[in-house]
């Protein structure tokens, strides 16, 4: 009963948050471009599923990702999996909380490498670079960014750090590898940051950085829960160009070889 | 018959978006910590609840939002009215980001810590109003960064020395914005590109750089969704100077 009034009170939420788009579509199509809209039938029937979709969504994150992330941050963190001895006078470091970190990365390679838009920018990549840049290099090496991303997020939480240090680092990176990678890529490796972080992924990163920063001692969930996602749309940058920037290297190389034997 | 067969690709691809978040911590449960998680009923139920409703979701938008809005795009970058198309990309960034499900769901949380941690006043009314204020924020600066991004490509402006612009702006913003923003901040720019808007703005900028002469739609096609997740952070740091 109380799961059909969360559903009901979702549904006209997801209403609200829905009218703008289409209000949007329909004011520029007919009050701009000034054509009838094709097939209006089956386009109010997408927007209605588009609703009845989003409101069932919502309240399954509430009833499963958000307590997957949490219940997870929640035992990885508990003094008895990862000190079950701990003494009196010791203290736990953060490299006690390794499996935290391997939690993170594996979850960050696992839904990265299986993102369906990842797939279909990569196959792009392929394109404009004519064959350069190889569509599974790519994926896995946006894959090691999020991952890498994500675990280093996590260590951030775990030994209270500043977020804004990790980030200028990553920025700095960014804009000295700009320089220096080949120029097809660039837009294409900023653009990988924002894309990779799908639907499934945001809600359950952001469980378990916000469980993490309530389960770890002396940290705060308002300044240190957040910040997860900002890594793992950051690093993919740095991991694309450091990619393209490699297989542009071996490229020039094998060139000059060819030259060389060749003369 | 063909629209069921749709419905059940749709709904084969949204468990696999989930596939590989049940085995990593399924392996996790089962040889690392070795317990169950907590409601795990709740749970299988919550997980259903997530692959209909994105599967309905993703159905939907293929049915109805990105037909329409992919041929509004292309129709209004061969018109060729610039002052139609700029209110166009602020809108649809503006109305994408708004149902963007991912940062509904954040904005939540945000607001659930804010509320716990004293920040705003505990209670449904203020909540909502704090996730409201912080979506409609982030939906503005999408718009924008649309906006920003569209004029970039009829100008032909290199790409990176605005992103580089925009970091240099975050980190001065940084200094001053309260230490509680800054996380939720920098989450919103990789929170707000994802099931909606990234389609919709490809094909805006795909379809732009296509009709525009001298340009290469795979060159300047890219970078919209660059900016629309910086600009977020930008904006949202301003918005917690203000509310803070």
């Amino acid at each position: 009963m109380e799961m059909l009034t969360q559903l009901i009170d979702t549904f006209l939420l997801t209403v609200r948050d829905v009218i703008p788009i289409a209000v949007i579509l329909f004011g520029f199509q007919l009050g701009v471009l000034r054509q009838p809209i094709v097939n209006w039938r089956k386009v109010v029937l997408g927007f209605f599923y588009v609703i009845i979709g989003l409101s069932l969504f919502l309240v399954g994150l509430e009833l499963a990702l958000f307590p997957i992330g949490e219940s997870m941050a929640e035992q990885l963190t508990s003094v008895e999996f990862i000190h079950p001895n701990l003494g009196p006078n010791e203290v736990i470091v953060w490299q006690d909380y390794l499996w935290v970190y391997v939690f993170a990365a594996a979850i960050g390679f696992s839904t990265t490498i299986a993102e369906p838009s990842l797939i279909a920018v990569a196959i792009k990549a392929n394109e404009v670079s004519a064959g350069a840049i190889g569509v599974q290099g790519l994926r896995i090496s946006v894959a090691i960014g999020v991952s890498f991303g994500i675990a280093l997020g996590c260590f951030r939480i775990v030994v209270g750090d500043p977020i804004h240090y990790y980030i200028m680092v990553g920025y700095v990176i960014v804009v000295i590898q700009t320089f220096y990678a080949p120029k097809v890529i660039i837009a294409l490796a900023y653009d990988s940051g924002g894309v990779t972080t799908s639907t499934v992924t945001v809600p359950l990163v952001a469980a378990l950085g916000l469980g993490l920063a309530t389960n770890v001692e002396g940290r705060d969930p308002l300044i240190d829960g957040f910040g997860l996602i900002a890594f793992a749309s950051l690093f993919p940058i740095i991991s694309v160009m450091a990619y393209a920037q490699i297989v542009d290297f071996f490229n020039k190389r094998q060139a000059v070889r060819d030259k060389y034997n060749g003369s | 018959m063909a629209a069921i067969v749709k419905l059940l690709q749709s709904l084969l691809s949204s468990f696999k978006d989930l596939v590989p978040i049940i085995l990593v911590v399924s392996f996790f449960e089962i040889f690392v910590l070795q317990q169950a998680p907590t409601d795990l009923i709740s749970i299988m139920i919550g997980l259903v609840f997530i692959i209909f409703g994105l599967s309905f979701f993703v159905f939907g938008l293929e049915m109805g939002l990105f037909p329409i809005g992919g041929s509004l795009a292309q129709a209004l970058a061969c018109k060729g009215s610039v002052f139609w198309l700029v209110l166009f990309s602020f809108s649809l960034g503006f109305g994408t980001t708004l149902a963007e499900p991912a940062l509904t769901a954040v904005a939540h949380q945000a607001a659930q810590v804010a509320a716990e941690g004293g920040m705003i006043k505990a209670g449904e009314a203020s909540m909502d109003n704090y996730a409201m204020g912080l979506r409609i924020t982030v939906a503005i600066a999408v718009g924008l960064a649309i906006l920003l991004g569209v004029v970039r490509i009829l100008q032909g402006w290199p790409i990176h020395y605005l992103i580089i612009g925009g970091y240099v702006m975050v980190m001065i913003l940084t200094c001053f914005a309260p230490e509680s923003i800054i996380g939720i901040a920098y989450d919103s720019g990789g929170v707000t590109t994802s099931t909606i808007t990234v389609p919709l703005v490809t094909a805006l900028g795909i379809g732009l750089s296509s009709v525009i002469k001298g340009r290469n739609p795979m060159l300047d096609g890219f970078g919209l969704i660059a900016f629309a997740s910086l600009t977020p952070m930008i904006f949202v740091l301003i918005y917690g100077m203000l509310v803070f």
